[in-house]
């Protein structure tokens, strides 16, 4: 089972963040459970096979205020995507810091090297104000102002700032099949 | 939350004002643009004018806005507009009918952020005949006022969105690659009635124009 933890604290905001990262998984076939990060149990945890961390809204940062709801996932040993608010929380988690930069919109980002079957330059749906740099994950792609795809040195935690449950949705079909 | 709602009259902007109002959203007011270039890149523009009409049986108070409609210009009118809304109706978000435009749904983030206002997106890249089978399934009285793509044609303009017009968009899908829910702008589309209105709108006046595959109908509705 895939766990996708949602990070939104506006009950609309489902539509637009989680449930097209569902629909891609329904689309494949792939068991999925959603839970807010404030409902998250070790009983849910226990069940997952891998997790998405899902985005938000650009004025939404209230999981900022929350970070001790995900220092769980630092003994966590199976893959993890963190999609945009979910990238700042894995880099948050290992001592990482936030920086700003708005991007709306498509985006040319450039990988340097495949992720997660992605690779050289791909227009990309952007919708942050801020960005997470942390030295224990290896960059893989930029866009022209920032880093935009990571993975953690050791474990098999991904991260990346822009939306693939947008465009890229193939993305999100690897990280299910790893 | 309080929140304006960008409002085309057309099916999307409406079942995207029922989804936020069925989760506990208050949509204070509704935010329309009348734009002179009947082919904006923003704004769906038949029958225009008559969403003072559904704004009434709905009980929500309508902002209109009037553009040239050029393009990026238009958007300074949509910026002023959402400001109004924010300022009249004390409003903290907005909330669109986009569903899979990156242009208009990245243009409307720009100004919501740029506002300080929450942007809600409810039908973002959800699959567009599961939008058509839920508008149905809610009791959408809707009808085609547009069209423009092969081989949609004259005859397509005032059908209702059923099972029927669902089935008929799912083999033009197949064939011709025509979006099912018109996402493309294939056809436009006005809402006569839905669960938020207090009475059925009726069409009264038809005025038909276009050739070949693209038709338009503006409608007059009491």
């Amino acid at each position: 089972m895939i766990l996708i933890i949602q990070c939104c604290r506006e009950k609309l905001h489902y539509f637009e963040f989680v449930k097209p990262i569902e629909d891609v998984l329904k689309k494949n076939e792939k068991l999925f459970e959603s839970v807010h990060y404030r409902c998250v149990n070790k009983k849910v945890v226990s069940k997952a096979d891998k997790i998405i961390i899902s985005g938000t809204s650009l004025k939404d940062n209230f999981f900022l205020q929350d970070l001790e709801c995900f220092s769980w996932l630092k003994k966590f040993d199976k893959p993890v995507l963190g999609i945009c608010a979910g990238m700042h929380i894995l880099g948050l988690l290992f001592n990482g810091s936030l920086k700003e930069k708005t991007e709306i919109g498509l985006n040319n980002v450039f990988f340097e090297k495949e992720f997660l079957g992605l690779k050289n330059t791909v227009e990309c749906y952007e919708l942050h104000n801020f960005y997470v740099e942390s030295s224990e994950f290896e960059g893989f792609a930029r866009s022209k102002d920032c880093l935009q795809a990571v993975k953690h040195r050791y474990k098999p935690f991904y991260g990346v700032l822009f939306h693939p449950e947008v465009r890229n949705k193939e993305l999100l079909e690897v990280f299910a099949s790893l | 939350m309080r929140c304006a709602a960008l409002f085309s009259g057309g099916k999307d902007s409406t079942y995207a004002v029922f989804l936020a109002i069925e989760y506990g959203y208050d949509v204070s007011c509704l935010v329309s643009i009348v734009s002179e270039n009947l082919d904006s890149y923003m704004f769906h523009t038949p029958s225009i004018s008559e969403v003072k009409k559904q704004s009434e049986v709905m009980g929500i108070p309508l902002l209109v806005q009037e553009t040239r409609g050029v393009k990026e210009e238009e958007l300074k009118d949509l910026k002023n507009v959402i400001e109004r809304a924010k300022v009249d109706f004390d409003v903290e978000g907005v909330i669109t009918g986009s569903v899979e435009s990156a242009y208009q749904a990245s243009r409307v983030q720009r100004i919501c952020n740029e506002l300080g206002l929450e942007c809600f997106n409810p039908l973002w890249q959800k699959d567009q005949l599961e939008l058509l089978q839920d508008i149905v399934r809610n009791h959408f009285d809707v009808i085609v006022t547009s069209v423009s793509a092969y081989p949609l044609n004259r005859s397509w303009l005032g059908r209702k969105i059923d099972e029927k017009f669902i089935h008929d968009v799912e083999d033009l899908y197949s064939r011709f690659g025509i979006n099912p829910a018109g996402e493309g702008g294939e056809f436009e589309t006005f809402v006569l009635w839905c669960p938020l209105f207090g009475r059925s709108l009726t069409v009264v006046d038809e005025q038909v124009s276009g050739r070949n595959n693209s038709w338009r109908m503006e409608i007059k509705v009491i």
